[in-house]
Order: structure tokens, then C-alpha cells, then sequence
């Protein structure tokens, strides 16, 4: 099925890159990201040199124009980084802060951050979440108010990758509280305006990406700032929210298809009461399963990337592999992980860090409630 | 200045080979493919000569099936001008000597100035190529180079010798030189790249096209197959001098000194 999403040379060459970059820069290095908990700055800049950072956005800007099929291969090859902190940390940067910027954006506003960050000059963060709203998007309490010609924001947001890294945030504020879902609006703010500040937060996986709080006290922004027009911030950041749902899967569907050949290479060495794990029918029987279920999994993601691609809406299937892809992922990762015995229970073992790094896709990017909710919504009910 | 490089397309690295049902050969269906390691490292020398002289044309030149239009396009889209692909199914896979002499005929055509290639390749290993096709040509060569000079008339290697010891030599031009791996940081082929390589030319052609007849391999592989696993590992235990003085007695017991 995905022969003809990915039938071009171009794909080839550039899913080859990809590859090699992952290969090359990541993998060998995926533990020191760990220890640090955060990837190496630098490379975004690699990846802006390499032209990675802006593939679906307009060349004027320093972006190459092209469709979802780029981004997909590009996110399933660095799904195969072993540390899904880190590609995470990219995919917020390519899917998750910029694309509200890229569409809605002022010319100006590109020039003066957009094009920095498909360029990897600067890194970016999406900040939405708050302590007492998460899925539940309208709830957030972060005000932005109008003073002159500045917003001064006061709030706090949480659960924001890229902490550390970033240098600006799509930052979604209550401009006006009495508009509801029209009184909401995307501001940018860089991170070193003062009254910002950030503490970090201990996740128990996805340990390669710097996850932290910021508090904003009285923070001045120009309102040549916001994204769009004022009060759309809402409807915005749905929009912006499907491009990280779909990346989400892709990334981590990935990740777990390595866990497989890894797993099923384990299975072939390990051997118990005299023959390889690999020749016992509990185990084929379960490889067999989930190789299945990714199959499956695999093939929803890519009719989102299609409907994308031909330039229709996407939201009901990206809703449904928001939910089935992620649960695919959580199996594959807690069955390779017992397949593993003691060892995958172990922090270096590829499955024991997969078992807490995909239990964040069931919360992350909208929760399975807040996906089968609006999934029942759009099919009628 | 023109470079030619001869770049060859092997199985991926981690590509799964299993031996065909004549156990002649690994079976190269579903099996991913990229150019040869060492090859990179020529192109990756050829390139940085054109990065500090922008009138340098990079040639790249592969023998090999419809599928060899891949590497070509990546090694466009890492900055080559321009391909030529012999697509020759009698040349393809045939004997080092017959292949030198349809990379001759290339290098006939293209008159170049220098001639890169890889060391060796990763599938075949012979490392005979290179030398064979400067023969044919009449070009002074150099082997296992780690870094090359170019200069006006001339380009100066440093070649890697037994022990680390390195070897200065200087090629009158047009000469050949094969890369060793590590000679270099070898670039990604970057989007802009990829996307521009769109627009550069692949001239296709066949042996009888350049005048070549008769490169059908004279050399047959008999047989491919993967050395039997072997059960009997004896695993000695003890002190070190135990453990020493045990190998020992397995040394002179298999009479392997």
C-alpha cells in the first residue's frame, strides 16, 4: 500500500539519508541523550543543513514545498533512532510548534521565526497544557491581556517538550475569557523574554527529551506576535494538533517494528530448556500476532498520510490511529518486553525502555478518552 | 577539471542475504542496496576537489541493472553533475578484468583528469578493479589512499601501508587513485540536493556502446555458502596460568604452530 505514497527516487534518496543521519548521529549517541536528557542542539542545525526541518513548508521561508509523504518518511526513519526522547524532541520542533506558524503566520513573523527554525538556528516548543487542563484544551487558565501594543502573559504550562532546547514557544493564551472557543490565541514567546523561567520535570521514560514546566509572570510580547488573527487560537491549535497526532503514530510505530526485528533476533540467541525461544510456538505465535497488529496499524497511518497527501481531511483517521496505532505500539512493546524475560526489565534493554516510552502515546497529544470521545462525535453519535 | 568516480551497488549493510536456490549467489530480491562504503569515500574526495573549485565536473560511472539508477540519484543529490550508467546485463556481476575494461572504455570517452574509486567493494572484496582499469587506461595509480592533493599537473596521496606507516606519492595527471574508508567525513545527500539531482542527466548505455565486446565473466562462482557452525567450543577455566597453559596444549594438540 505504500509502494505509491513512496514511488518517487526522491523518496529513495531522501529516506536514505535520513537514515544514514539516524545511523550516523543519533544511535550511537542515543544513551548519552538519556543521560543528559535532552538531545544535542547541534542537531538541529544538521538537520536544517540537510534540509529536514521544513519539508512541507514554503520555499520563501527556506522550507522545500513538498507534501506528507516526506514528512512520513523522514518521522518513520527517525522512529528508529532507540530513543524515542529524541525523536520526540524533533517531531514537537517539525510537527507539533511550527505548523500554525507555517499556515497562519504573518510574512513577518515567518521571516522572523519560521525561517530560523526550518533552518535549526533556533529550536521551537508547543505549549498548551496546563497543571488543570490537558485534553481538555478550553480549560487552560494562561492569560494573555493587551497592553498597548504588547500581551503581558501571566500563567503557567506544563508537560513542554523541548524545555531546555527551546528558544521560542507556540504558546496558546485566553486573550479574552468571555468569547469562549473564539477567545483563544496563539502567541509566540521567545524564552528568554524575561518573567519566563522553566524547572524540569523526571518522566519515567522518553528520558532523551527535556521535559519541564514554565511559569510566565508579566511576560511582554509584542501582539505582532500572535499567529493569525487574533482569537482563533482555538481552532488553530486543532488544526496544528493533528500533525502531531499522525507524527506520534508514525514514530512510534516505527520504534516498535525495530523492537520486533530486535526481539525476534533475542528470540533466535536466548535459549530455554534446550532449544531458542524463537522455535517455541508461544513465541511465534505471539511475534506472529503483533507483527499483524503493526501491519494493521501500519496501513491507518499511511490512509491519513494519503487522504493528506491528496490534499482532504484527515482528522477521523488520524483520530482512529491516534488510538489504534498507539495501543498497537503499548502491545508490542509490553510483549517484547516479557519475551525478553529479566533482561527487558532492565533500563538498557531496547524493550524495557520501550514498555514506559509508548505509554505516553496514550495520554500525549489528546488522551484515548479524548480520541474515542471525538471519534464517536464524528461518526454520528 | 573532470573526476570520474566508479561507484558499485552492493547489498545494504544490514540487509538479511540468503544464498539462491543454485547456491551460486545471494538471493537479491527484497533486499535493500546502497554504494559500496568505500566508494562513498571516493565521491566524498571527488566532491571536497569541487567544493574548492567550482568548475570541477564530477562524473559518476556504474555498471549494474535498472536498480543501480538509485545510487546514481543519490550520488547526484550529494553533489555529482552528472551519471553514467552502463546497463549491461552481461557486464554486470562479470569478472574484475572484464569490468576494468568496460570502465576503461567510460574513462576512454570521458577523459578525465582523475579517477576515484572505492578500495575494494563490500561484496566481492578484490580490490583488483582499480589497478586493472589504470592498467587498461595507462594511468599511474595509487592504492588504499587516505588523503588526496590536487594540484595543477599533479595529485599528491597519502597512501596507508602495513603498520600505520603512511606513503607520499605523487601522480602525474591523468591518474587514478582507489579511497580507503575513513579518508574522509562522507556527506548526506541533502533535500535541496536530492530534489536537484531531478534535473541531472543519466546517460544510459550498454558495453556495445562503448565499443566493448566480450565482457562476459571467464570466472564462475562455483559455489556460495555460509561456513557451517561448529558445535565443539571448548571453554577452559581457571587461573590464568592455567587457562594459558591449557591453550597452549590445544595449540599444540591441533598442531595449529
Amino acid at each position: 500500500m505504500s509502494s505509491d505514497l513512496y514511488a518517487t527516487p526522491e523518496h529513495e534518496a531522501f529516506r536514505e539519508t535520513v537514515r544514514k543521519f539516524t545511523e550516523e548521529q543519533m544511535r550511537p549517541r542515543a544513551r548519552d541523550f538519556d543521560a543528559a536528557g535532552r538531545i544535542d542542539k547541534s542537531l538541529f542545525k544538521q538537520m536544517g543543513d540537510l534540509g529536514m526541518l521544513g519539508l512541507r513548508y514554503d520555499p520563501a521561508y527556506g522550507g522545500s514545498g513538498l507534501d506528507w509523504s516526506f514528512s512520513a518518511v523522514m518521522h518513520e526513519e527517525l522512529g528508529r533512532s532507540d530513543n524515542a526522547g529524541a525523536t520526540l524532541a524533533i517531531s514537537v520542533h517539525t510537527e507539533m510548534a511550527t505548523p500554525s506558524l507555517a499556515q497562519f503566520g504573518s510574512d513577518d513573523l515567518k521571516r522572523a521565526y519560521l525561517a530560523p527554525a526550518i533552518a535549526g538556528d533556533t529550536v521551537s516548543a508547543i505549549a498548551v497544557t496546563e497543571p488543570d487542563a490537558g485534553s481538555d484544551v478550553a480549560g487552560i487558565k494562561t492569560r494573555a491581556v493587551r497592553d498597548g501594543s504588547d500581551w503581558v502573559i501571566d500563567g503557567s504550562k506544563i508537560y513542554i517538550t523541548n524545555a531546555a532546547n527551546a528558544d521560542w514557544l507556540c504558546l496558546l493564551a485566553v486573550t479574552d475569557p468571555d468569547a469562549g472557543y473564539g477567545g483563544f490565541s496563539q502567541i509566540i514567546v521567545p524564552t528568554d523574554t524575561p518573567g519566563v523561567r522553566y524547572d524540569l520535570l523526571d518522566k519515567i521514560g522518553n528520558w532523551g527529551s527535556d521535559t519541564g514546566q514554565f511559569y510566565f509572570e508579566g511576560v511582554r510580547v509584542p501582539v505582532a506576535n500572535t499567529i493569525g488573527e487574533v482569537g482563533r487560537g482555538f481552532q488553530q491549535q486543532m488544526m496544528q494538533f493533528q500533525d502531531e497526532r499522525l507524527v506520534a503514530c508514525i514514530t512510534a510505530l516505527s520504534a516498535m517494528e525495530l523492537l520486533w526485528d530486535e526481539t525476534k533476533k533475542w528470540t533466535d540467541e536466548r535459549v530455554l530448556f534446550g532449544k531458542p525461544l524463537s522455535k517455541m510456538q508461544n513465541t511465534q505465535f505471539k511475534m506472529a500476532e503483533l507483527w499483524v497488529q503493526m501491519q494493521a496499524a501500519r496501513e491507518l497511518n499511511l490512509s491519513a498520510v494519503r487522504r493528506l497527501v491528496d490534499g482532504k481531511d484527515a482528522t477521523t483517521l488520524i483520530t482512529a490511529a491516534k488510538v489504534f496505532t498507539v495501543g498497537v505500539c503499548m502491545r508490542v512493546a509490553s510483549e517484547c518486553m516479557q519475551l525478553h524475560g529479566g533482561y527487558g526489565y532492565m533500563k538498557e534493554s531496547m524493550a524495557g525502555r520501550a514498555f514506559v516510552d509508548t505509554r505516553l502515546g496514550g495520554i500525549g497529544g489528546g488522551s484515548d478518552e479524548t480520541m474515542l470521545q471525538y471519534l464517536a462525535k464524528q461518526l454520528g453519535f | 577539471m573532470k573526476v570520474m568516480v566508479c561507484l558499485k551497488q552492493v547489498p545494504h549493510q544490514d540487509a538479511k542475504l540468503d544464498i539462491n536456490s543454485d547456491g551460486t549467489w545471494i538471493q537479491e530480491d527484497n533486499i535493500k542496496f546502497e554504494i559500496n562504503s568505500y566508494d562513498t569515500y571516493a565521491l566524498e574526495e571527488a566532491l571536497r576537489i569541487k567544493d574548492a573549485d567550482a568548475d570541477t565536473e564530477v562524473v559518476v560511472v556504474s555498471i549494474g541493472p535498472d536498480r543501480v539508477t538509485q545510487a546514481l540519484r543519490t550520488a547526484l543529490g550529494m553533489g555529482a553533475d552528472r551519471a553514467v550508467h552502463v546497463n549491461d546485463a552481461e557486464a554486470f556481476g562479470s569478472d574484475a578484468l572484464c569490468v576494468a575494461k568496460v570502465l576503461a572504455a567510460v574513462a576512454k570517452a570521458e577523459s578525465p583528469d582523475l579517477i576515484f574509486t572505492g578500495l575494494m567493494t563490500d561484496d566481492g572484496n578484490s580490490s583488483a578493479v582499480p589497478p586493472m582499469l589504470a592498467e587498461l587506461i595507462d594511468v599511474p595509480s595509487a592504492t588504499g589512499v587516505l588523503h588526496t592533493e590536487a594540484a595543477n599537473g599533479s595529485l599528491k596521496v597519502e597512501r596507508e601501508l602495513e603498520g600505520g606507516a603512511i606513503e607520499v606519492v605523487e601522480l602525474p595527471k591523468p591518474c587514478l587513485a582507489s579511497i580507503q574508508t575513513g579518508a574522509n567525513q562522507v556527506r548526506y545527500a541533502s533535500l535541496k540536493g536530492i530534489m536537484q539531482a531531478k534535473k541531472k542527466p543519466i546517460d544510459v548505455k550498454t558495453a556495445a556502446d562503448l565499443g566493448v565486446s566480450d565482457v562476459a565473466s571467464k570466472a564462475t562462482i562455483d559455489k556460495v555458502y555460509s561456513p557451517p557452525k561448529n558445535a565443539t567450543a571448548d571453554i577452559l577455566s581457571g587461573s590464568t596460568d592455567e587457562i594459558v597453559s591449557g591453550l597452549m596444549g590445544k595449540i599444540k594438540e591441533l598442531g595449529v604452530l
